[in-house]
């Protein structure tokens, strides 16, 4: 490890992989953490827990803000799990001097996003930090939820099982920094943040038996993909023209050297069904968002790696995004 | 236009599929195998990234050259960054992958995280904003880039007399491509033949020839009688860019040829090629991280300038010495085309992209880290 954090450790990626392991699982160790699920599953399958902070700049952005972010990532995390987001835990670190009216307009869209997962916040905490020691503000959520369908893993892929993406990828990531970096670039681009139990739950009533589910936040869908080739010891193969991807993103991306695979969502979940179902989940997906689509099968082909093949017949390796996204030179 | 339509059809996998075809077919009237050099990190990058190796018959084969502006950064100058930033009323504006690279007290990123005020922009001009902001701290713009990056600072350069901004000054660090060309095929070791070169011809770099026209490579035809095709990013542009110069082997003949034609003229931007000229001076040596220094190929801001010049403004605190590459790093043969990245030692071990050594980990689009990413399924 480094000597000291740099922001390439909170980037979803191999450096953030490093922190985790290399700190914390080294000291926290115990079996239920080192499974490295969305959220912890606890009293014997029935509960799932998760926790999440938000530190989102600019805390307003196309789409969404801060607060529906801080509501959607833990609901989201749990829902990952099969499980129903129920009591929710809500900390915020406020910076002195931040607007009475900024703050409302925030804790207003946690509760829009609370009633569409019915969920509720049954505790919470509030700092005031001096000026500087926190960016505005900061928002931490803790979630329980019930688990309504067991035995979703990252480690359950097998040879031949089908993978999906629910809807088309990187609009979060593309969106923030567009307005972050004052980059001038405008577009009608929204993030894509949104609670994904009602998804989950239309798999689980259609009774798609689901064996892997996963929001690609941070780190996006290469992320999530090569974690599950890891976990499961398989290879997980990508046709490159059947990623959803928007004209929006696509050129953000074109512009600044980046891969839409590697950006962040808040609304998009890969999910992995044996063959047999991947039509009839693909029907499901295609009732909320109809880009949803057929992305990956899972293969032997190099264990633990994810490859990506191109529509002209050469294939590379997807590797784990790395470092802090910057944007290319010329 | 729609920006689609700069990549889309120069992607779709039927005209590669038709490339390959040609070019496979071609291939077999070579007399023998040709290596070329792709000069451009972006060129390399997308050779890697589309797999594009994998279409190509094995008698032709690519050499990865030194055009990526992060990767050349000798340790020396990235030092100067470091210390630049580390001073108290300074803020270092660069561009974007410039921060990740290490020096040898570590990278800007590292500075960053121990309180530097490290900020990097897509467009050198918003330097003037961030000047206007921070009107009692000095703007460092430490300026990298081929010729494609050179007119962006020289515009600033301009703004900055214009609009008589006090706080901006520029760490120049712009290199120019021809030189380094000349120098990678001159260079060989005088005590062994097989140390010698193995460049037969050039894909020329995309955006520098829109800047500075093709006429830039028109020497390399006729004096050093290597052909060079000034070709595009995408991966249909370099099919064809390859199967141009396969043509020329075959024909027999050894010319300078565009094949980037929706951007690229012989004369390029003169307006920019003016700006450059009025305020840019060339120096006689720039190092090269991995190939040493490289008589004419870096630009300094004239001496008329020399109040808006870091090197000369803050002379008494950076540090002239210079530092050694890494011993067991290969970057230099990888750079002239004598070795290939896993060929080295340290390759993805010591040295990856995370923890990078040599200049051809440090960005997306050095040959190692392409190698890294892409290339382990070759």
């Amino acid at each position: 490890m480094t000597k000291t954090i740099t922001l390439a450790h909170g980037n979803g990626g191999q450096e953030n992989r490093e922190l985790i392991e290399k700190i914390f699982y080294k000291n926290f160790k115990n079996d239920i953490l080192e499974k490295g699920e969305d959220a912890a599953v606890i009293e014997n399958g029935r509960l799932a827990f998760t926790t999440d902070s938000f530190t989102v700049s600019p805390l307003f952005f196309n789409g969404g803000d801060i607060g529906k972010l801080a509501i959607c990532g833990t609901c989201n995390d749990l829902a990952m799990m099969g499980a129903r987001p129920k009591y929710i835990s809500c900390s915020v670190i406020i910076e002195e001097g931040f607007s009475t009216r900024e703050l409302e307009k925030i804790v207003r869209s946690m509760k829009n996003e609370l009633e569409i997962n019915s969920a509720i916040v049954v505790s919470g905490d509030t700092k005031v930090v001096p000026k500087g020691a926190v960016d505005k503000i900061f928002i931490n959520t803790t979630g329980i939820g019930e688990i309504e369908y067991q035995g979703i893993s990252a480690s359950n892929l097998r040879e031949g099982m089908s993978i999906l993406v629910n809807r088309d990828i990187g609009c979060h990531g593309a969106t923030i920094f567009m307005a972050r970096e004052g980059l001038e670039l405008h577009s009608d681009l929204q993030t894509d943040c949104t609670s994904l139990y009602p998804q989950v739950k239309a798999l689980i009533d259609a009774n798609i038996p689901i064996v892997a589910l996963r929001d690609a936040t941070r780190g996006g869908v290469s992320a999530v993909l090569n974690e599950w080739a890891v976990s499961s010891g398989v290879c997980v193969e990508v046709q490159e023209e059947s990623i959803p991807i928007r004209e929006q993103v696509k050129g953000v991306c074109e512009m600044l050297g980046f891969e839409a695979l590697d950006l962040a969502n808040e609304g998009s979940f890969i999910l992995a069904v044996a063959k047999k179902d991947e039509a009839k989940a693909l029907e499901v997906l295609q009732q909320t968002d109809t880009s949803s689509a057929i992305i990956a099968t899972v293969t032997m082909q190099y264990t633990s790696k994810v490859i990506l093949n191109s529509s002209w017949g050469t294939k590379r390796f997807l590797d784990l995004p790395s470092g802090e996204l910057l944007p290319r030179i010329c | 236009m729609q920006l689609e339509n700069l990549y889309d059809d120069f992607r779709d996998a039927d005209t590669i599929k038709a490339y390959a075809k040609i070019i496979a077919n071609d291939a077999k009237k070579l007399k023998k195998p040709i290596n070329i050099m792709e000069v451009c990190g972006g060129h390399t990058h997308t050779i890697m990234k589309f797999g594009l190796p994998q279409l190509l018959p094995k008698n032709i084969n690519f050499i990865h050259g030194p055009g990526c502006p992060v990767c050349i950064m000798p340790k020396e100058r990235i030092d100067h960054a470091y210390i630049l930033s580390m001073q108290s009323d300074v803020i270092l504006v660069t561009l974007g992958d410039m921060i990740k690279v290490p020096g040898s007290h570590g990278s800007l990123q590292d500075a960053r995280s121990k309180g530097a005020d490290v900020r990097f922009v897509y467009s050198p001009l918003d330097s003037i904003q961030i000047a206007k902001e921070n009107p009692d701290k000095k703007i460092i713009f430490f300026a990298i880039g081929f010729e494609t990056t050179t007119p962006m600072t020289a515009v600033l350069v301009e703004q900055v007399i214009k609009l008589k901004i006090p706080n901006i000054v520029f760490h120049i660090n712009h290199v120019t491509v021809p030189e380094v060309m000349v120098e990678l095929i001159d260079s060989r070791d005088v005590h062994v033949d097989a140390y010698n070169n193995q460049i037969d011809a050039f894909l020329g770099p995309s955006h520098v020839s829109v800047i500075s026209g093709s006429k830039i490579y028109d020497k390399f035809p006729k004096e050093y009688n290597r052909p060079v095709v000034v070709t595009g990013f995408e991966p249909v542009d370099v099919m064809h860019g390859i199967s141009m110069i396969l043509k020329q082997f075959i024909e027999n003949r050894c010319e300078l040829e565009i094949e980037y034609k929706r951007v690229v003229t012989y004369n390029g931007n003169l307006k920019a090629q003016a700006l450059i000229e009025k305020y840019f001076q060339k120096v006689s040596l720039f190092k090269w991280r991995g190939l040493g220094n490289v008589p004419d190929s870096g630009l300094r801001l004239r001496e008329e300038f020399a109040n808006l010049d870091a090197e000369v403004v803050y002379k008494d605190i950076l540090p002239i010495a210079e530092i050694e590459d890494h011993k067991l790093c290969i970057c230099g043969d990888i750079l002239r085309g004598m070795a290939k990245p896993h060929e080295c030692t340290i390759f993805g071990t010591a040295c990856k992209p995370t923890t990078p050594i040599g200049s051809c980990m440090v960005s997306s689009e050095g040959a190692c880290a392409a190698y890294y990413k892409y290339g382990n399924l070759l």
